[in-house]
C-alpha cells in the first residue's frame, strides 16, 4: 500500500543576516496508517517539519524537497489556494496550548463549525450536529454547554479535546500533533492521548506525534524518528527505542531517570559536533 | 466512524443538567447587567468630580464675577445687591449645591462676551464642532482601520511603507499650515470647495435648525442646494482632521494587528484552511476591536474638544474657538460651561467604549 505521506530530503531554510539558516536539513520519511513519533530537543526542526508539510512556512522561509507527496500527489510548493483546500480537510494539526490556539472571542461551537462547513459545504444545522457529535466523541460530557462556551470558560484538558474535535471534524487523513500534551496537567495528559489515539485509530488516519518526551513517544507510537539539528539521526520501532544505536538517542535515554535502574547522578547529554553533519543512520 | 465508547452515540450522551445552556447565558447576561450598574455609578461620580473641579476653578480665578456682571462703574449698593443675588454671601457648600442645581437645569449663566446665556451659545457652537469631529473621525476610521490592517498583513510591503509615510506626515505637519495650503489650493486656485465658515452667505440661516448639524438639517428640510453648500464647506476641514486621526488610528491598528497575527490561534485558523481574508478579518481583527474602540473614542473625544487651530483657520464657529475667545476675554461662565459640556462628552464616550468593550470581549467580567 502506498504511504499516506511521503517526504524525501525536506529542507526548510530562512534567510538571516549571516546567510541562510537551515531549520530542517534533509528529512525523509514515509507515513502510513500509523503513529509516527518525532522526537528531538528544541530547535531540532521537528515542529518546522510539521509546518512545512502543512505549507505553513511563510515567506521569506523556503521549503525545498526532492519529494513531498500526499496520497501520491505532490504537495510541494502548491499554489496557496490549492494548499488551502488540503489544509484542514486532508492534513490537520493540533498545537501545544489550547489557551493560545483557540480564538478567545469566538465560541467553541463556531470555531468547530467553521472548518467543517468550509470543507464540506454543509448547512449550519448539519455543521451544528457534527460539532456536537465531535464534542461528544472527545468525551465532553455536556456538549451543548461547551458548544456555546468561550475558550476561557473551559479547562486546559477540555480545550485540547476541543482542538482535537475541531481538527478531526472534516475527516482529515493525517493529523500532526505538535506537543499536544506538553501544556497540560499530568493528570489529564493520558486521557487526552487516549481520546486522540482512539479517534485516529478508528478513522485509519496517520498520526505524526511531535514531542520531546521520549517515554511518552515510546509508549504511544509505533515508530520513532529521532531528530537532531534539522536531521533525522535515527529511525526505529518505538518498542526498540531502548536498543537505539545512535549516541544522541542513547544520550537522551540515559539522561532520563528510571525507577528500575536508580543512579547517583543522571548522565548529561554530551553533544558531538559530528552529529550535525552525519548522514542519517540507515535502518532496514 | 468513531463513536465514544463510554457515552454511546452522540445526542444520547449524558443529558445536560436542566437548563444547562440557557443558564450559562443567563449568568453571562446577569454579570453584564451588574457591571453596567457599576459603570453607571462610576459615571455619576466622575460627573460630580467634573462639576467640583469647574466650580473650584470658577471660585479661585482672580476674576470678580460680580464686577463682570455689574460693570466697572456700579455703585457699592448695586455691587452688594448683585453679590447677594448671585448667592456669594452663602457658605461655600451652599454655593456648590446651587451651582450643581443650575448646571443640572442647563443654566450656565450669561456670557459677558456674547451677551447670550452660555447654554444658548453652546447649543449654537457645539453642534458645529460635533459635525466636524464626527465627519473627521469617520474619515479617520474608514481609511485608517483598513490601512492599518493591510499594512500589518503585508508587513514590509509597499502598502506598509506608504502607510508609514502617510502617518508620519500626518503626525508632523502643523495643521494650520496644511489648512492654509488646502484652502489656497482647493478653494483659492481650483475652486473645488467652499471657503471658510460652515455655509455660503446666501444659505446662512436658510435651513431651519433641528439638530444643529447643518448636513442633517438640510437633508431634513430636503434642501439639496443647502446640503451641497454645507458639504463643500465641511469637506476640507473634515478631511484635514480626518487625516490626523487617520495617522493615529492606522498606526495603532497596525500594531494591534501585528500582535494578533503572531498569535497561535491565527495558525489554527490557517490550519483549518481558511482564506487569508477570513484569517485576518474573521479571526485576528475581531480580537483587536476592543483596544481599537478605545483608540477611536479617544481620538473622537479630542476632536470634540474642538480643534482650535482648524476652527480658526477655517472660521468654523465651533466650541474650540468659542472657549478660546471666552478665555481671552475672562468670560468664566462661558469657559466653565464649555468645559462641562466637553467633559461630559468625554465621560460619555468612555462609557460608550466601556459598554462596547463588555459586549465585544467575552472575557470581560
Amino acid at each position: 500500500m502506498s504511504p499516506l505521506l511521503s517526504v524525501r530530503n525536506l529542507r526548510v531554510s530562512f534567510p538571516t543576516r549571516s546567510g541562510m539558516f537551515e531549520a530542517v536539513r534533509g528529512v525523509s520519511f514515509d507515513l502510513g496508517r500509523e503513529r509516527l513519533g518525532v522526537v528531538g530537543e528544541s530547535g531540532s526542526g521537528k515542529s518546522m517539519t510539521g509546518r512545512a508539510i502543512l505549507g505553513l512556512v511563510r515567506p521569506p522561509g523556503r521549503v525545498e524537497a526532492e519529494r513531498m507527496e500526499l496520497g501520491g500527489e505532490s504537495i510541494l510548493n502548491l499554489p496557496e489556494a490549492r494548499m488551502r483546500r488540503l489544509r484542514g480537510s486532508r492534513i490537520s494539526m493540533v498545537m501545544q496550548d489550547p489557551k493560545f490556539s483557540l480564538n478567545p472571542v469566538m465560541t467553541v461551537g463556531r470555531q468547530i463549525m467553521e472548518g467543517y462547513r468550509l470543507h464540506t459545504g454543509k448547512s449550519r444545522a448539519a455543521a451544528r450536529d457534527k460539532a456536537l457529535e465531535m464534542l461528544a466523541a472527545v468525551q465532553i460530557r455536556d456538549p451543548e454547554r461547551v458548544f456555546h462556551a468561550y475558550p476561557h470558560e473551559v479547562s486546559g484538558g477540555m480545550g485540547q479535546r476541543i482542538m482535537i474535535a475541531m481538527m478531526l471534524a472534516p475527516d482529515p487523513e493525517i493529523l500532526i500533533a505538535d506537543e499536544p500534551t506538553s501544556a497540560l496537567d499530568v493528570s489529564v495528559r493520558n486521557e487526552v492521548l487516549r481520546i486522540m489515539d482512539r479517534l485516529v485509530g478508528a478513522r485509519g488516519m496517520g498520526l505524526i506525534f511531535i514531542s520531546h518526551d521520549l517515554n511518552l513517544v515510546a509508549q504511544f507510537c509505533d515508530r520513532v524518528l529521532i531528530m537532531y539539528a534539522g536531521r533525522v539521526v535515527e529511525e526505529l520501532p518505538a518498542r526498540d527505542l531502548h536498543a537505539a544505536k545512535h549516541p544522541y538517542t542513547q544520550g537522551l535515554l540515559n539522561s532520563l531517570p528510571r525507577l528500575d535502574r536508580p543512579v547517583e547522578r543522571l548522565a548529561v547529554l554530551q553533544r558531538q559536533e559530528g552529529w550535525r553533519d552525519a548522514l542519517p543512520a540507515e535502518t532496514p | 466512524m468513531a463513536q465514544p465508547d463510554i457515552l454511546g452515540p452522540p445526542g444520547q450522551g449524558v443529558p445536560p443538567p436542566a437548563g444547562g445552556m440557557p443558564s450559562a447565558r443567563r449568568a453571562r447576561l446577569g454579570r453584564r447587567l451588574r457591571s453596567l450598574a457599576g459603570i453607571a455609578l462610576s459615571l455619576a461620580l466622575t460627573l460630580l468630580g467634573l462639576l467640583l473641579v469647574t466650580f473650584v476653578i470658577g471660585r479661585i480665578m482672580p476674576i470678580d464675577p460680580v464686577l463682570k456682571v455689574v460693570g466697572e462703574r456700579a455703585t457699592q449698593a448695586q455691587y452688594d445687591a448683585a453679590y447677594q443675588a448671585m448667592g456669594l454671601d452663602k457658605p461655600i457648600w451652599q454655593q456648590f449645591l446651587r451651582y450643581m442645581a443650575e448646571v443640572l437645569r442647563g443654566d450656565f449663566g450669561r456670557s459677558i462676551s456674547t451677551g447670550h446665556p452660555v447654554a444658548q451659545d453652546l447649543l449654537r457652537v457645539f453642534p458645529a464642532t460635533v459635525e466636524l469631529a464626527t465627519l473627521g473621525t469617520l474619515i479617520g476610521v474608514c481609511v485608517g482601520v483598513p490601512l492599518g490592517v493591510v499594512a500589518a498583513a503585508r508587513r514590509g510591503g509597499w502598502i506598509d511603507q506608504v502607510a508609514r509615510v502617510v502617518a508620519l506626515v500626518g503626525y508632523s505637519m502643523p495643521i494650520f499650515w496644511l489648512g492654509l495650503m488646502g484652502l489656497l489650493l482647493f478653494y483659492g486656485i481650483l475652486g473645488w470647495v467652499g471657503g471658510p465658515g460652515r455655509q455660503g452667505i446666501i444659505y446662512d440661516g436658510m435651513v431651519p435648525t433641528v439638530t444643529g448639524l447643518i448636513l442633517i438639517d438640510s437633508l431634513v428640510a430636503g434642501d439639496w442646494a443647502a446640503f451641497r453648500d454645507a458639504f463643500s464647506h465641511i469637506v476640507l476641514p473634515a478631511s484635514l482632521l480626518g487625516y490626523f486621526s487617520l495617522a493615529y488610528i492606522s498606526r495603532m491598528t497596525r500594531s494591534f494587528m501585528l500582535e494578533q497575527l503572531s498569535a497561535e490561534y491565527v495558525v489554527t485558523a490557517r490550519v483549518k484552511g481558511l482564506s487569508e481574508g477570513r484569517v485576518i478579518w474573521g479571526h485576528a481583527f475581531r480580537n483587536i476591536l476592543v483596544p481599537l474602540i478605545t483608540v477611536i473614542a479617544l481620538s473622537f473625544g479630542s476632536l470634540l474638544e474642538g480643534s482650535v487651530l482648524t476652527e480658526i483657520v477655517f472660521s468654523w464657529p465651533g466650541i474650540g474657538q468659542y472657549i478660546t475667545k471666552a478665555l481671552l476675554a475672562g468670560d468664566m461662565n462661558a469657559v466653565l460651561g464649555g468645559t462641562v459640556v466637553v467633559g461630559t462628552c468625554f465621560v460619555a464616550l468612555n462609557l460608550l467604549s466601556d459598554i462596547l468593550y463588555r459586549l465585544l470581549d467575552p472575557r470581560a467580567k
